[in-house]
């Protein structure tokens, strides 16, 4: 059993479809690559994944348990940093992460334990009772990052995890994810290429709602639906497929 | 309820964390000592009672509540914090129970604080302190009153300000519903059995029948029942506007 299944995922909001029928299985051990132009419905489905909005048609599963009908199971599962990895500004890392650890039940030692686990893995030890206002944006970031993994989750759904950081930052949150990943499913949204290569096993690449192509390492490079990128060149094969694709607006007036 | 617990906590530590909870408990209090001595001639009435005191506890609350219940939920829109909470396996009844809570117990906070009233009061004379308890109850359930209309309020809407005006529109009506301004827009055309309706709606009536010193039950149920429906649509407005 996959540990998250997506069949037939449709949002439209009025006359826009901003999805438009996606499926794809995600198995434990895998980091899946959630390719797309700006716009193109990537943080929608992971909006629906997470429950956060319900989608037109389709459905989503974790663990075998479907996200509209048990939410609470669904959610205690997954671990979601949602776009912009939003906190409350005006309180500490420490005090924002009781939070969180109090919203899903975490109690006593465990609480404590899980608390040190998330804080030791992003590495914000030091800046802990600083207000979350006066952190960097990379600090921000970790922060985020803590909460999405503070109850160990078997599911992890990141929207842009490494957008906005500097180059070091980006090479220790693609560590963390590594790090975590043979354990769990892990979807990671991003444009950025090279992260696919550095750190997924797969990717799918969306356009205007649509999936258009799904790919995997192969040997000496990537294959993308029918394209082969060789180390660092993703980025054509990635325009190929995303500027040929079919507008569903065009279609749908 | 799911959630209930956490939120409350968060939100309620949150007042304290920032200069809102001490400059809303000062103003707070520097207005009901202005309104209570200046504007409601407290030793000139001469008697030992909390009256001057309470009159004009609704038109504090028209302002100073919308003030705290404006960021309730404009604020976790405007941030994407909302997104961030609504995917935590907490219900959506719980967490607007918990914000809810968590603001009516600061109001609960400042009105506790104006304690030197009551001691004033009873150091100058002999007043009924069953009377006094009574305003106190009622005042306090009043405020929850506005509270839930300005919660529902700040969940239309990412802008606080807007929040605000609406919040304080939508109290207004409320206030002042059994008053000519309100009633008579309807005395023309409406049936009498609505205008009495529209009249039993208003907060002064019941809140000056609570401190009247006699805590009738249908008071207490009237506010109870006002703040679980506006909650209610609370819960709505934050599930229909969610996407946008």
């Amino acid at each position: 059993m996959s540990l998250l299944e997506i069949r037939g995922l449709s949002k439209r909001f009025g006359p826009i479809t901003a999805v438009d029928n996606v499926s794809f299985k995600v198995d434990q051990g895998e980091v899946l690559g959630f390719l797309g132009p700006n716009g193109a419905g990537k943080s929608t489905t992971m909006k629906m994944i997470a429950g956060f909005i319900s989608p037109s048609a389709g459905g989503v599963s974790v663990l075998g348990e479907d996200v509209a009908e048990a939410p609470l199971k669904t959610k205690a599962a997954i671990g979601y940093l949602p776009e912009g990895a939003p906190t409350y500004p005006d309180m500490t890392p420490r005090g924002f992460l009781e939070f969180v650890a109090d919203a899903r039940g975490l109690k006593g030692p465990e609480r404590k334990a899980r608390i040190d686990y998330a804080v030791e893995h992003v590495d914000i030890g030091h800046v802990l009772d600083q207000s979350i206002d006066t952190l960097s944006k990379g600090y921000k970031r970790r922060v985020g990052l803590a909460q999405a993994i503070l109850h160990d989750p078997p599911v992890l759904i990141l929207d842009e995890p490494t957008d906005g950081l500097d180059p070091n930052q980006k090479h220790e949150v693609r560590e963390l994810i590594r790090r975590m990943a043979p354990g769990k499913a892990i979807v990671i949204s991003t444009h950025i290429l090279e992260e696919v290569e550095a750190v997924c096993t797969r990717a799918i690449v969306i356009a205007r709602g649509r999936l258009l192509a799904e790919g995997h390492p192969v040997e000496g490079g990537w294959q993308l639906g029918e394209h082969f990128a060789e180390p660092g060149r993703l980025d054509a094969v990635f325009r190929a497929i995303t500027m040929g694709a079919p507008s569903s607006a065009q279609e749908a007036a | 309820m799911q959630g209930t617990g956490a939120v409350f906590k968060r939100e309620f530590q949150g007042y304290f964390a920032t200069p809102v909870a001490y400059v809303f408990i000062c103003i707070f209090l520097f207005c009901t000592g202005i309104f209570t001595f200046y504007v409601g001639n407290f030793f000139a009435r001469g008697q030992a009672d909390l009256k001057a005191f309470f009159t004009f506890h609704p038109w504090l609350y028209l302002f100073l509540i919308p003030a705290i219940s404006m960021r309730l939920w404009a604020e976790e829109r405007k941030s994407g914090t909302i997104e961030l909470l609504m995917s935590l396996p907490v219900s959506l009844a719980g967490v607007v129970l918990g914000k809810f809570l968590a603001a009516w117990l600061f109001t609960g906070v400042a009105l506790v604080l104006t304690f030197p009233m009551w001691i004033t009061v009873a150091y100058l004379g002999d007043p009924d302190h069953g009377v006094i308890l009574a305003g106190y109850i009622g005042s306090f359930f009043m405020a929850g009153g506005y509270l839930a209309i300005g919660a529902c309020m700040s969940a239309l809407t990412r802008n606080q300000v807007i929040a605000f005006v609406l919040s304080v529109v939508v109290c207004f009506l409320f206030t002042v519903s059994g008053a000519p301004i309100v009633l008579d827009f309807f005395a023309g055309w409406a049936p009498q059995i609505l205008v009495e309706a529209i009249a039993s709606f208003s907060f002064l009536r019941h809140f000056n029948a609570i401190t009247e010193g006699v805590i009738d039950l249908r008071d207490v149920v009237f506010f109870v029942s006002l703040i679980a429906l506006w909650l209610f649509a609370n819960a709505i407005a934050v599930e229909m506007r969610k996407a946008g």
